[in-house]
């Protein structure tokens, strides 16, 4: 079930946890340890447990057994500040504050690093500046994030999680909402942060794009891990059909050699 | 047919009701004698207890929830808020403000005088409140519409207080009306304001079949056929007179309005006309209760209805709050 | 020292400045705004302490500050219109905090600790000192007035927690309660004679007439440690309105520092009705009001504070004029406000 991944360095990883709402449990005895300095993709179907999953990595679920570990470190008996500079997160739904603009909601990010005294020191505002240029936001900078479109925004609250500095960040269906084109330009952007030494985790929808741009896919259902490792390898039709109950084609992608997934389905073409 | 049965027992119970408000006080009279106190007169002491002290209360208390009930059914059908109610949405407070300035400023105390007045003030605020509620791209929500009633309803409050401060003499007279009562009202006020809640019922009871088909949206309504303006100004004008014929009455009584919809919702459905048949017979029965409650609870003297309904409603409101999803408002 | 480049553009005028480790950031417009505010605070304050039935000029108002002068004069400053205007002044900035704690909490620029019962509450506690134990003095209504505000406050966070605090559920239940209360207070009402009834009344509206420097200590170091306080928490409060999720990622504790803001809301709140009796809007129109002044984004508790302090300082000599209680300046010229606010509020989106 496991592959090269064993070998793999890690900081972040869930040991054995058993975590649910209002005593309801999602997932049991689940452990994962996310790969170092990789691109690690949860997928699975509607419930089977990923979003949880992330939720606990992310130290806003706390785990009624079992416990997630940070570093050699329980993640919840680490102090909230020293978490929020290592790990960051995007969650699914942020408020943006009325009237805020993107310059203002970005710098927000730099939290983690700023005292009562030390509000905006010189580190904050390159962090802001390299996050917004990473993103491609500089010239939105004095725009309100009210007005910006769905695409626009999303990469705001990107930025903001990247100025943060975290060397793990966790996205939670980061480009849900988005088109195509900024869909990709997100994923993009994703692997161009973990080539330069970010680890990532991403929950992830589309089963193609998790395919073609994991490095480590973690499969779940029913709150359990199916599979996990790198796509080729774990890619197949059996593991579609036993994770999402569909049929399928799988052949390589025409332009990244990684494994596409074609659904066969029950009509035949007109 | 279940619902036909349920409103026969729901008037059985408005009978029990009646008579046990003319049984129950300081003295309490036998359901038979009260019956024949109302039949068979005979003068005596008992008989005239019944009859000169308890039955305009009693007769106030029915026509007053009929009125309250017909305008919570209205509003909350109207506004698509369960959380709707003359109180909450400071209609209440219009009319009493516009009857304290009368009688502050212009000496005005007839009951033609109150019931003009009282007309005036509910529908102002009704008017300010439909208006600043829908002044906006998401329209009239909940949350707008209660923030307007509790923002008018302060403003008016605090108006009427300034006034009211001022002097001793109105300070004492409106002291008790204020919060809503029964009592110290006479059959001249009766037959004057019992003929605008009868009207205002019969609004109310046109607007019904408008109601349920608006009861989705004002878009899906008007593509059903019905007359959004019409229908709209029906509801307004069913909500002043009712509120302010029940305002006129009994002064502001707050929460019989929002509880009774609810409860009657449960038993008959989503049919506007069927929750207004239920709501117009059931708020009676419970603002007599409240009454009678309020007649026999303290050691001495009374409550006035208007604590009482509010000691009982304002739980239910929050109760209800706590029930409801937030989105779903 | 002051350096006033902004490398990053944050739409407007910013101020950079950093010394040592220590660094800050604000924008030119609202240090503008502030310092009008704190100017136009002073004036008030001199307004305040010069006119009145007697008018001083500000010679004397400064000898007077000296002890110099006449002693009347001395005596009329220091023990009626020194008081008054400086707890204007402080309420102001308390009621002001308290207002902005609770909007940014409720999420609602519309949320406001008067609306969700807790005047209502410590209205009550005042009445049943007043009334039902027959004392009307100072320091056993304060003591009321804190007990009946902060038992309303908890009772509708308790009712409204539902696996967190939402806006709207937080503001229905406050109305709920605070009705629940008026119920009550009408109850302890009825039950005393006009003329007791109508003081309590009055009472209920708030007024800074009967207060001296014996009260002034306490409530200004009351006042003082919860603001402190507030400072503190301030920045990673506002982190909230990003969302709890959002927040937590950010390293801010959601539960508990929403549980600590309230408790510093409601106190605030609580220490200006012990000393005055409830006083309804300000909380609520003094951050609108602020926010609109410096168009700032988000929470800004210290120019809020300035806004309640110059709102509330201009309230009492409104009602001192006119003979009528501060609370009622507040509510009618408040609520006033708070409708034009839900007006524009619409138009504006």
């Amino acid at each position: 079930m496991t592959g090269s991944s064993e070998l793999a360095q890690t900081r972040l990883a869930a040991d054995a946890i058993t975590v649910g709402y209002h005593g309801r449990a999602v997932s049991q005895d689940l452990s994962l340890r996310v790969p170092d300095g990789g691109f690690t993709v949860i997928v699975g179907p509607n419930a089977c447990g990923k979003s949880t999953l992330l939720r606990a990595l992310s130290r806003l679920l706390r785990p009624d057994a079992g416990q997630v570990v940070l570093d050699g470190r329980d993640i919840h008996a680490l102090k909230s500040r020293d978490v929020a500079q290592t790990l960051g997160l995007l969650p699914q739904s942020s408020i943006a504050p009325d009237g805020i603009t993107v310059a203002d909601l970005v710098a927000r990010g730099r939290h983690p690093h700023q005292g009562m005294l030390r509000r905006w020191s010189a580190d904050d505002e390159s962090a802001v500046v390299e996050a917004m240029a990473a993103t491609g936001i500089t010239e939105l900078s004095s725009r309100l994030v009210d007005e910006l479109s769905g695409g626009q925004r999303q990469r705001v609250w990107v930025a903001m999680a990247l100025a943060q500095q975290a060397s793990i960040l966790l996205l939670d269906e980061p480009t849900t909402f988005l088109d195509i084109a900024h869909q990709i330009e997100l994923m993009e952007l994703f692997t161009d942060l973990q080539e330069s030494g970010s680890t990532l985790v991403a929950v992830l929808h589309d089963l193609n794009q998790a395919a073609r741009y994991a490095t480590h896919l973690v499969a779940m259902r029913d709150g359990e891990i199916v599979a996990e490792g790198p796509p080729s390898d774990i890619v197949t039709a059996e593991l579609v059909r036993e994770v999402f109950g569909l049929e399928c084609v799988v052949h390589p992608d025409p332009v990244t050699g990684s494994p596409s997934v074609t659904p066969v389905g029950r009509r035949r073409p007109r | 047919m279940t619902r036909s049965i349920g409103l026969v027992v729901a008037l059985i119970a408005l009978g029990a009701a009646v008579i046990v408000s003319l049984g129950v006080g300081a003295r309490v009279v036998a359901p038979t004698a009260v019956l024949d106190a109302l039949f068979a007169y005979d003068g005596s002491d008992l008989h005239a207890i019944v009859r000169d002290a308890r039955l305009p209360r009693t007769v106030i208390g029915v026509i007053a929830g009929i009125a309250l009930g017909g305008c919570g059914a209205l509003i909350q059908a109207y506004t698509r808020n369960p959380l709707a109610d003359p109180g909450i949405l400071g209609v209440n407070a219009g009319a009493t403000f516009a009857i304290t300035m009368g009688a502050g400023f212009l000496g005005l105390r007839a009951p033609l005088q109150y019931m003009w007045l009282s007309l005036g003030g509910a529908l102002v605020v009704t008017l300010l409140v439909y208006v600043i509620g829908r002044a906006s791209r998401e329209g009239a929500t909940p949350i707008r519409m209660t923030l307007t009633g509790v923002a008018l309803g302060a403003i008016l409050t605090g108006l009427s207080s300034i006034v009211v401060l001022k002097n001793l003499e109105i300070f004492s007279s409106l002291r008790f009306w204020g919060m809503g009562s029964l009592g110290g009202r006479n059959a001249e006020v009766i037959s004057t304001v019992a003929p605008v809640v009868i009207l205002g019922l019969i609004i109310a009871a046109f607007a019904s079949g408008s109601l349920n088909a608006i009861a989705l949206g004002d878009d899906l309504g008007a593509s059903l056929g019905v007359n959004i303006p019409l229908t709209r100004g029906l509801a307004i004008a069913g909500v002043t007179l009712l509120a302010g014929g029940a305002v006129a009455l009994a002064g502001p009584i707050a929460f019989v309005g929002l509880m009774v919809p609810h409860a009657v919702r449960w038993f008959t459905g989503p049919d506007q006309r069927w929750i207004l048949a239920f709501a117009v017979v059931v708020a009676p029965v419970l603002l007599l209760v409240s009454d009678v409650i309020g007649r026999v609870v303290l050691p001495e003297g009374e409550l006035p209805v208007g604590i009482v309904t509010v000691v009982l409603g304002a739980p239910v409101l929050i109760l209800l709050a706590r029930r409801r999803q937030v989105s779903g408002l | 020292m002051n350096d006033s480049h902004a490398g990053l553009d944050f739409g407007g005028r910013t101020i950079v400045w950093r010394r040592g480790g220590k660094s800050l950031r604000v924008s030119a417009r609202t240090i503008l705004v502030r310092s009008i505010l704190l100017t136009l605070a002073l004036v008030l304050a001199i307004v305040g302490v010069t006119t009145g039935t007697y008018v001083l000029s500000l010679g004397e108002f400064g000898q007077a500050l000296v002890g110099d002068g006449r002693e009347i004069i001395v005596r009329m400053v220091w023990e009626w219109r020194l008081p008054r205007v400086l707890f204007a002044l402080i309420g102001g900035i308390a009621l002001a905090v308290s207002g902005s704690i609770f909007q940014s909490l409720t999420r609602n620029p519309l949320g406001s600790p008067d609306v969700i019962g807790f005047d209502a509450g410590a209205y009550t506690g005042a009445l049943i000192v007043m009334l039902v134990l027959g004392n009307t003095a100072y320091a056993p209504l304060a003591v009321g007035a804190v007990a009946g505000g902060a038992v309303a406050a908890l009772v509708v966070y308790l009712l409204a927690w539902r696996n967190g605090v939402q806006g709207f559920r937080f503001i229905i239940v406050g109305i709920g309660l605070a009705a629940f209360l008026t119920g009550i207070n009408n109850y302890l009402l009825i039950r005393t004679g006009a003329e007791e009834a109508r003081a309590a009344v009055s009472w209920g509206f708030g007024s800074f007439a009967s207060l001296g420097f014996e009260q002034f200590s306490p409530f200004v170091g009351g006042v003082a440690v919860l603001l402190a306080l507030v400072a503190t928490q301030a920045t990673a409060f506002g982190q909230l309105e990003l969302g709890d999720d959002a927040a937590a990622a950010l390293g801010v504790r959601t539960e508990r520092i929403r549980f600590v803001m309230v408790l510093l809301g409601v106190g605030l709140t609580a220490a200006v009705t012990a000393a005055a009796g409830p006083i309804a809007f300000l909380a609520l129109v003094a951050p609108q009001l602020a926010r609109r002044l410096t168009r700032a984004r988000g929470l800004d508790i210290p120019s809020s504070a300035l806004t309640g302090g110059v709102l509330l300082l201009t309230a009492d000599l409104v009602g001192q004029r006119i003979e009528i209680s501060i609370g009622l300046v507040t509510v009618v010229l408040g609520g006033g406000y708070f409708l034009w606010l839900l007006i524009n509020e619409g138009r504006r989106r």
